[in-house]
Order: C-alpha cells, then structure tokens, then sequence
C-alpha cells in the first residue's frame, strides 16, 4: 500500500503554502512514494537507545556580548519589500472577510 | 610556458607580486574570457565587469604599496550565486529571488573583499543548491567544459565550469552533499569541503544548515589551500563557527610525501554501484599510493548503507524549514491572486509561482518528515543513523589518516538522463553525503578519465578538524597523478572555442 496518497500530497503542501494543481499532485505523490519508501529504511537501522545527532560538531551555549551594534536603516530593511506603506511591510489582510 | 589564463591561481599570485601582470590586467583577461565563452558553459549568471574592475585597481595599488593584504590579492574569483553580495543581485537559481538585492555582503564574501580579490561575478547553480546537474536552475543549465552535452556537476555546476572551462582562475562553492565535490570530479578539476563551522555561512542562502559548508572551487591542491586560508575563520555572526584555528592549509598543502600515509579504503564504497571505468582509476591509484610508500588499510564503515537515506530526510527537513522564509512578506517575487486574497494565498500562490520541481518536492518531503506522526520514525531515526556514521568514522580514522573513495559513481551524465528520476539523482551523491553528515572535511582530486574518455575523481576525507591532514594528502595524491601523466589533468581537456 502506498504511504504516500494525493491526499497525503494536498495536505503536505497546504502546510508548506504552496499551491498545487490536480497534475502537480498526482506526479509528486507517485516520486515521493518511491521516495519514501527507499528512505524509510532508516527505520530498521537504529534502536531506541541509539543517540541522536543534531548537529556535526557539538556546541552548546554560543552567546555573543550584549552590546548595541549598528543594523540596518529602516530604509534599508525595506529595500527589498515587495510592498510597503509608512516605513513598514504591507501585506494582505490576514483574516477572510466572511 | 601555459596560457596565462590556464596558471595556478598561486603562480597569479607571484607574477602580480613581482610585477610581471597587474590585477587589472588579469582580471580584464578573464572578464573577456567569461563574456565570450559564457554563451557555451552558462557559468556566470550576472559578471560584473565594472566593480571587479574597480576592485583590480584597488588591489594593484595595494600591491604597489607593498600592502597587499594576502597572498593572493589580486587574483580574481567567481562567487556561487547563493552567497549574499551588496552589489550584486543574488538568485541561488531560483525566480523567487529574481530581483533581490541584498543589504550585507556574507562573511566569505567581505573576506575576499577585505583580501582585495576582485569578484568577476556570480556563479550558476541549482535552485537553492538542490540537485546535481544544475538542471533545476531557473535560468538554464550550466554545460561541461569537458562535453557541453554534459552536465558539470551541481549544485555548484556554475563555478565548476568556470573553473575548468578557465572562464576564472578560482571560485567558491557551497557543499551540503557533494555540491562542490561532485562537480569538481566531473570537470576535472578540485573542490574541497572544510570541516563543518570552519567557515562562516552567514550570508550562505540556507539549504540545509547543520550539513551547508562554504569552501574552495580550483584547479589544484595548493589553490583550494590557499583559498580556504582566505575564507575560514571563526566569525560571531556564525553561531556554529569554530572557535578554533586549524592552521595554514598552504603549509600543509606543500607537505606532498606521503611515505607512512595511513589510507583507508572504505569497504562500502569501493565495490557496487560504481561504473568499470571508475574502479579501474581508483583501483590504480591504490596501487600508485603503495608504490609510494603509503599504508592501504580497509576500513568497514556498515552504516554508510543509510547515509543517503538519512540525509534525504534531514535536507528535506531543514530545507523546508529554511525556506519559510520566503513568504512574500520581506524580500523576494510576490504573486497576487485575483481578488481581495488574504495574506495565506498569497503566500501559497508566490511559492507556486516562485519555486521549482525539486524545492517544492524537497519541501514537501520534508514537511512530511516534521509532521507529527512521523516525526520519531522518520527524522528521528535519520539523526540517529547520522550518530552511526560518526562512530563509523571515528573507529576508521583510528585506523587511517585519511579514508579515499572515488567521488562519484559515474562520470558526467547528459543532459535529461536522470531529470524524471529524482532517486537516481539522489544516488549520485551516494560517496560525498557522509562527510557532510559527521562534519568531516573532504576534498576531490583529478583520478583520471574514465567513461567516455571523461574526468573521474577521487575523495580524500580526513577527521574533523584535520583540514591540513587532509590537504597533504590531496597534494601527494596529486603530485604522484601529475608525475605519471607529465601534465595536469586538467590539461587535458578540450579548448573552448566559440563558432
């Protein structure tokens, strides 16, 4: 039985927001089945005791001096807005209206 | 005497120290280069023929000041376009960054700013650095110096084609599975892979960011030494930089002896999967390090089986994650719906419009591999396998000084070969991926042409933290290759020539 459905797909890609079209679904659940199931063997590999690994090279506590730095201009923040109004990011309305 | 063009990045250095070219010169020699031969390879996506200018003749006053901040001030180099430049638009391959112009130069970048080497331009690779043909550029593929029918490798196939096609002296890469080995074994020439948080990856576009390491695109041994000289360094905008210096790779780069080397030959990637012509070169390079004078031990590394199922969870993962960021709010395409949409669409309909085949199926998967349910069986169990393969590389590297592989299972592909079989693609970097699993450093070398009379290389991996170990022994490696061939392999390529 496939692990990976087009609902599966829909679903997955509605967390991600990415939109996806009847075609686009169909094709990604079909790889990422094939996809899946070769990488699930990871599974059978290790035990619950096994520790796992986060990161390559073990660190803990990087802290940096609290000092103000100079950032950013807001004008510079902004150069890249794809919209903006009074010095900040615009954006759509986060709420339906209904 | 070769081209000037076709000079070691060290020996640049020295003629623009005694005065023999200038850095204006140089750089002006590859600007044309890399306008006129551009059309063929697709190496550059933007060159910036007027600030690398600019920036040669500050280097050549420095020069003549006798202030000449590193050895090689004045060299020009090619950067992959997913690192941040304030005077360059920066893609990383993809639409959704089509227009973006950063506000900080990274860290790599201000170094080879700070060294007064001049940027001749941005390099091509796949969207984001996912892949290994730069097929999934959005702006077209970069093609093989060696066969323009043939892919130069990916992620990094932009720099690596530059790079062997001479259309730079030197470049810098990003390697989160092989993405600057792979194609450094397909087109001849070296890519190296330092120990992970050696250098910086603030201002690196995040792919995935516990496996992401910037490093060296060259054509020999004592380049990419010198280079990552000129890049690493601990850096406090890097939370996972090293703290700790691991030396001058150029000095251990001119160590070529390897008598008493302890080599290991890693059992698991040494016999299937990889094509005739490829065991053949590596098998006779066995045999070139024994002559030398060097140990070959076998090394039983059995949970490297995993290590590309591990890692294409673990990318996925971090790779969805990292690319939340692009939600049309702060930078970036936004795309608007018809209609009065609400900010969740828009967001949905941009990712659409902005993102490739493989981002959206590497975000999706790795969605998949966070989602609750699945979470323990799936990312979990891939951390702890990646936990396996540090104990394997630990127990080998008790036995070793370095271990060697070839880098890659075949030699380059064509074009569309492996495009619909996202698997296949996967298995390229079947060798590479678990380096950039445990952290260790690993390069690639020249190993002589194998199918279809093509590039093969081979991989030299040392411990964490032992660069320079593994520096000498690419340099020996190297200098026994040149030996036996009386030239470099890179040499032997093709001329590009523009009908």
């Amino acid at each position: 039985m496939s692990e990976i459905t087009p609902e599966t797909v829909r679903h997955l890609a509605s967390l991600a927001r990415i939109l996806v079209t009847d075609e686009e679904v169909e094709k990604l659940a079909k790889e990422l089945d094939v996809i899946v199931e070769s990488v699930a063997t990871v599974k059978g590999a290790v035990s619950a005791d096994t520790p796992a690994t986060s990161h390559p090279i073990p660190m803990s506590n990087v802290y940096r001096e609290d000092v103000v730095k100079p950032s950013l201009s807001q004008q510079e923040a902004l150069s890249n807005a794809p919209d903006q109004a009074d010095g900040k990011f615009k954006v759509n309305a986060i709420l339906d209206e209904e | 005497m070769s081209e000037l063009h076709k000079k070691p990045a060290s020996e640049l250095a020295q003629m623009l120290r005694s005065g023999e070219v200038t850095s204006v010169q140089l750089t002006e020699l590859f600007l044309d280069r890399a306008e006129k031969l551009n059309p063929l390879t697709n190496s550059f996506l933007r060159i910036n023929r007027e600030t690398a200018i600019e920036q040669a003749k500050h280097a050549d006053e420095l020069i003549a000041a006798g202030k000449a901040p590193s050895v090689l001030t004045g060299v020009p180099i090619a950067v992959k376009d997913n690192l941040t430049t304030t005077d360059a638009i920066t893609t990383a391959g993809s639409k959704i960054l089509e227009n973006y112009l950063p506000q900080y130069d990274s860290t790599v970048v201000s170094k080879l700013r700070a060294a007064a080497m001049p940027i001749l331009g941005k390099t091509n690779l796949d969207e984001f650095a996912m892949g290994s043909s730069t097929e999934f550029s959005a702006y077209g593929p970069s093609k093989n110096p060696w066969d323009l029918e043939r892919i130069p490798g990916g992620s990094g196939g932009g720099s690596s084609s530059a790079v062997s096609g001479f259309l730079a002296p030197i470049a810098i890469g990003s390697d989160t599975g092989g993405s600057i080995r792979f194609p450094a074994a397909v087109t001849g020439s070296v890519g190296a892979k330092p120990t992970y948080g050696a250098v910086s990856r603030y201002g690196l576009i995040a792919l995935a960011s516990s496996l992401d390491q910037v490093g060296p695109v060259t054509n020999d041994v004592l380049d990419a030494a010198l280079l990552q000289d000129v890049i690493a360094g601990h850096d406090p905008m890097d939370s996972t930089s090293l703290v700790d210096s691991l030396g001058q790779m150029a000095d251990f780069a001119s160590k070529t002896d390897v008598k008493g080397l302890r080599v290991g030959v890693i059992k698991q990637l040494a016999s299937d999967g990889f094509h005739p012509g490829i065991k053949a070169r590596f098998d006779e390079s066995i045999q070139l390090l024994v002559d030398a004078g060097a140990e070959i031990v076998e090394v039983d590394c059995p949970s490297f089986e995993y290590a590309v199922s591990a890692y294409y969870l673990i990318l996925p993962a971090e790779a969805s994650s990292n690319l939340a960021r692009f939600d049309a709010v702060r930078f970036g395409q936004r795309v608007l719906p018809e209609g009065n949409p609400t900010i969740e669409r828009v967001m949905a309909a941009t990712r659409e419009a902005g993102f490739g085949p493989e981002v959206k199926r590497r975000i999706i998967l790795g969605t998949y591999a966070l989602s609750s349910g699945y979470y323990d069986a799936y990312y979990g169990s891939a951390q702890k396998v990646r936990t396996l393969i540090q104990q394997d590389f630990e127990k080998a590297f008790a036995a070793a000084d370095v271990l060697i592989s070839p880098t890659a299972p075949t030699t380059a592909f064509k074009f569309g070969e492996k495009l619909d079989d996202p698997l296949a693609m996967y298995l390229n970097d079947v060798a590479t991926i678990p380096a950039n699993l445990a952290g260790i450093p690993g390069i690639s070398v020249p190993n002589g042409l194998a199918e279809n009379d093509l590039p093969s290389g081979l991989q030299i991996l040392a411990a964490a933290k032992n660069d320079g170990v593994m520096y000498s022994a690419a340099a020996g490696i190297e200098k026994l290759h040149n030996d036996k061939w009386g030239k470099r392999m890179i040499d032997f390529a093709p001329e590009l020539e523009v009908n």
